[in-house]
């Protein structure tokens, strides 16, 4: 056997695609484990459609899982692939446009036949016209290549038909010298009760890895050097699970019961999962009768003394708005975590969208201010769920969290945070009796105390009928109410008083200041670096906390010429921004369900400062 | 609930809020009722919390000197169930309506009640929409005429234990506003029930529906349209006792005491804590039949576990096996890897 060739490379972008039950999903998510754990920086981005099971061979149900590994540090997923793994020809068509010219090309031939080449809408075989010209095809039948391997193992043909995207990841492993111990151990504890279909699925990846050792069907292999990241402990994570254990951390560091009411809804469920599993940390899970009751519960638990959250989508956000104005109202602390997706109405909920800012900064009757925040990262989601819990109970208010279905779904390597330095979360839930008044305030935050029932000699009524300022009585008094909403405005207004301060990227004055927010981080850091190399007098501000605004960006604003608000939306930030300062910002609008890639920032930067 | 609380008066429940519903409603009759049996029940103020919906009867939380919670229109089942579950310690009780829990809370009614956590809820059932003021609710009769339906409804009307007893109620009651003395017994008992207990009430709303239980107050009248329910004991009404309900294969049917086809020993005989909820429906399918009594008292009583004894139990369960929450351990578990200096 010929001395396997190996070349190094920066960063490698992958794409693995097939029908939405060829699990593509699984497969993906452990190349980018392995690569996470060898010490390489990820960012992934799963695109799959809603349905569990679309139809098999056509183009709506393709699923695809793209993955960019590198020894840097990585802040998006690719904008192109360098490999891509087709399963059949749909998968193809739908992804080809997002392989690179000359890029390695895998495809299952066994699929190529007349039905699936209907279904995907070739007219010919593209494996036989000059549809791959500009790639490098490996033509390989993993079908039959699996059903080779396992027969020996005693599954039927459609259980190791399941076992092929395991043969196709063995063959990506062996192009890029990935270990397969990694993903070994995965698959024995996830099919611990099954251990036929776990030797199978084994099988099957060591039958890829050995296909190519053997067969020398690729020249050259590749590997990518471990990145530079901060020194620490770090593991893969999800955005949906650094959330949910920021509030575990939460509840953890404030000694206080958690009590989380939602209604599943896609992409948030994952959240009500993860904190199902974590009962003994004394969380209280429960699955609400609807996305009201959800928030309603939530409510009722933070009256009681319990850190009350509820996460949900776009659509449950809207129903939950009722009662989150009651919270206003009764200024209790609650979290409300809003994993966005493209809208209106159903819109597409597997695929990614920033368009709830306005429901969350405005969307409510009466003025009813609530503070807004957004998590720029998979992992930057455990900070920020930690410090929505932190602010909603230091500020006696609802908060909203939100993050989208890019950052919810995508994974990168996470730096485990010394718990240690977590920010305490305070609270005190006693009061002098012969001197208290419900709505009696702290002078600093303006935050009413937190009485919980049961406690004696304290009983007192809320609602949400407008409420005599200290007294809480209710009161139509017109004074009174123009004091309390003046109030309610002044107590989040506060909150900004304890932001970090705004992180400028670049230089502090010049011809461009990109501002972005939530998930839109890394493709816009990435962009203003790479335009600033090429010599643009552009700089980047990031906005985690979006409502009220940061405190010093009008200061930062008024040093630049030019103000670009990339969002994945048809123009809300940039409405915020001019609205508050009065400046001509520009809107970069994209509405497609997917993230922006970092060329199309790239472009408009230029396009902008070029005029 | 201490031993010190068998001071409590029935004022010191009283809040020191004046009390803002019309005069003459049947509200005060109901507000009197509970805040005299909270002593005889041995809660504490600050151990109680009242929450409600909208409408009339919400603002009763208001009016108690406990905690109390003031909530949305019909949404008060999911605070109460959180409340309840977060502090399993707090005796918890739902004010509502036929509106509030009926109409824009009915599934969050529903699913309350088949949850089963240890709640009283007082159902105020005035068969109109006061607050509002007059339009038809979800209990009013068909035909019913008022602002929203000048030419009377078209609806099919809620009748409240049938919706509650077919969620799976675990207890099932009426009473009568202008009855004190019999609302003060039931909210008792209600009271003691462990579980969700459901109580309707029909409650006169003097302004948008006077006179709307008149059948079941005035007292001739009363007397043939009540069917006042003890458990154990043959279901005979009427004046004197002279008619009583006998089944008929499945078919309730009314029958006299006194033409000497039919003695005592015929007649049903109530059985509160039937595991089978089939008695329980024929009694409370009466209300809306014509020529029967509509029955008052216990419909049904039985134990089932409480949703918050088994969300605490799960909780325990999962310390057992997993240990206390370790967050140090939760954060460094699964693959993890170290990045040099």
């Amino acid at each position: 056997m010929a001395q396997k060739v190996v070349e190094t490379l920066k960063d490698v972008t992958v794409i693995f695609a097939g029908d939405s039950g060829d699990g593509m999903q699984l497969v993906g998510n452990e190349l980018a484990n392995t690569s996470a754990i060898v010490g390489n920086d990820i960012g992934t981005l799963p695109d799959f459609p809603a349905e569990i099971r679309a139809p098999q061979g056509t183009l709506a149900g393709v699923s695809g899982y793209q993955l960019k590994f590198g020894n840097y540090d990585l802040r998006t997923p690719g904008d192109i692939g360098d490999t891509l793994i087709a399963m059949n020809p749909a998968a193809l068509k739908v992804n080809l446009p997002k392989l690179k010219p000359n890029g390695v090309l895998i495809v299952d031939t066994a699929n190529f036949e007349k039905k699936n080449l209907a279904l995907a809408k070739y007219e010919s075989n593209p494996l036989e016209d000059y549809t791959l010209d500009k790639y490098q095809v490996f033509p390989v039948n993993i079908t039959n290549l699996t059903r080779e391997a396992l027969k020996e193992t005693g599954l039927d043909t459609r259980g190791i038909d399941r076992c092929k995207n395991f043969f196709a990841l063995g063959m990506v492993f062996w192009l890029y010298n990935r270990p397969l111990d990694f993903t070994i151990n995965i698959i024995k504890k996830k099919f611990a009760k099954k251990e036929k279909v776990a030797e199978a699925n084994i099988l099957a990846l060591r039958g890829g890895y050995a296909y190519c050792e053997a067969t020398e069907a690729f020249a050259i292999s590749y590997e990518v050097k471990p990145a530079k990241l901060a020194p620490g402990k770090y593991r893969s994570i999800m955005g949906n699970t650094a959330l949910a254990l920021g509030l575990v951390a939460a509840t953890s560091k404030a000694k206080k019961q958690m009590f989380y009411g939602g209604y599943p809804i896609t992409p948030a469920s994952d959240i009500l999962h993860e904190l199902a599993k974590h009962k003994n940390f004394g969380i209280k899970t429960f699955q609400a009768e609807d996305e009201i009751a959800g928030v309603c519960s939530a409510i009722g638990a933070s009256y009681a003394g319990a850190i009350g959250v509820t996460a949900t989508s776009g659509p449950g956000l809207a129903l939950k708005t009722e009662a989150i104005g009651l919270a206003i109202a009764t200024e209790l602390p609650l979290v409300i975590i809003d994993v966005q997706r493209a809208g209106p109405s159903t819109g597409m909920p597997t695929k990614t969208e920033q368009s709830d800012l306005f429901q969350a900064v405005y969307g409510r009757n009466g003025d009813a201010p609530i503070p807004v925040m957004a998590a720029a990262t998979p992992s930057d989601c455990f900070e920020m769920a930690y410090e929505a819990t932190r602010i909603a109970i230091k500020y006696m208010t609802p908060v909203i969290l939100l993050t989208d279905n890019y950052v919810a779904n995508g994974a990168e390597p996470w730096k485990i945070p010394n718990i240690d330095t977590l920010k305490p979360i305070e609270y005190d839930h006693t009061a002098d009796p012969d001197n208290f008044h419900p709505y009696t305030r702290n002078p600093e935050t303006l935050a009413r105390k937190w009485i919980i029932p049961g406690t004696k000699g304290l009983q007192y009524r809320i609602g949400g009928i407008e409420r005599q300022n200290v007294t809480g009585n209710i009161s139509y008094d017109p004074d009174n109410h123009q004091t309390m909403n003046d109030l309610r405005f002044e107590k989040v207004d506060r909150i900004a008083n304890e932001y970090p301060a705004t992180k400028v990227v670049g230089d502090e004055k010049g011809d461009l200041l990109v501002i972005s927010w939530g998930g839109t981080y890394g493709a816009t850091a990435t962009a203003v670096e790479r335009a600033r190399e090429e010599g643009y007098s552009v700089s980047h501000a990031h906005l985690r906390y979006v409502y009220p605004l940061p405190n010093d960006l009008g200061g930062i604003i008024k040093n630049f010429k030019k103000v670009l608000i990339p969002e994945l939306n048809n123009g809300q930030l940039v409405h915020l921004i001019r609205d508050k300062y009065v400046v001509d910002a520009i809107c970069y609008s994209k509405v497609k369900g997917q993230p922006f890639v970092v060329g199309e920032i790239q472009a408009k930067i230029a396009e902008v400062i070029g005029k | 609930m201490s031993t010190e609380t068998q001071q409590l008066k029935k004022k010191d429940f009283v809040s020191d809020q004046d009390v803002r519903w019309c005069p003459g409603c049947g509200d005060y009759a109901i507000l009197a009722s509970v805040q005299k049996i909270m002593p005889v029940l041995g809660n504490t103020q600050e151990g109680t919390v009242f929450v409600s919906g909208i409408g009339c009867s919400s603002r009763f939380p208001y009016y108690m000197n406990t905690y109390g919670f003031h909530t949305i229109h019909g949404r008060a089942p999911a605070f109460a169930t959180a409340i309840k579950a977060t502090n399993p310690k707090l005796d918890v009780w739902l004010a509502t309506g036929d509106g509030d829990s009926l109409s824009i809370g009915g599934n969050h009614f529903i699913h309350l009640l088949r949850r089963n956590p240890n709640i009283n809820v007082i159902l105020f059932n005035n068969r109109i929409y006061g607050l509002t003021k007059g339009q038809y609710s979800p209990t009013s009769e068909k035909g019913k005429i008022t602002k929203s339906t000048p030419f009377g409804s078209i609806e099919e009307p809620f009748n409240p234990s049938d919706v509650a007893l077919s969620a799976k109620a675990t207890f099932v009651a009426r009473g009568i506003d202008r009855d004190t003395k019999h609302l003060g017994e039931l909210m008792e008992v209600a009271a003691k029930h462990k579980g969700t207990s459901f109580v309707e009430v029909y409650q006169n709303c003097n302004i948008f529906n006077d006179g709307a239980f008149l059948q079941y107050t005035d007292k001739v009248s009363k007397l043939e349209n009540c069917l006042y329910l003890e458990h154990d004991k043959p279901m005979v009404f009427g004046k004197d006792d002279n008619k009583g309900i006998k089944l008929d294969g499945l078919k309730p049917v009314v029958v006299s005491l006194e033409d000497g086809k039919h003695s005592i020993e015929d007649l049903l005989v109530h059985d509160q804590y039937a595991e089978d909820v089939t008695l329980a429906h024929i009694l409370s399918s009466l209300s809306q039949k014509p020529d029967f009594p509509t029955p008052i008292g216990v419909l049904r009583s039985i134990e089932k576990p409480c949703y918050e004894d088994e969300l605490v139990k799960q909780i325990d369960y999962a310390k057992e096996q997993k240990g206390e929450g370790d967050l140090e351990a939760l954060l460094n578990q699964g693959d993890t890897w170290i990045v040099e200096d």
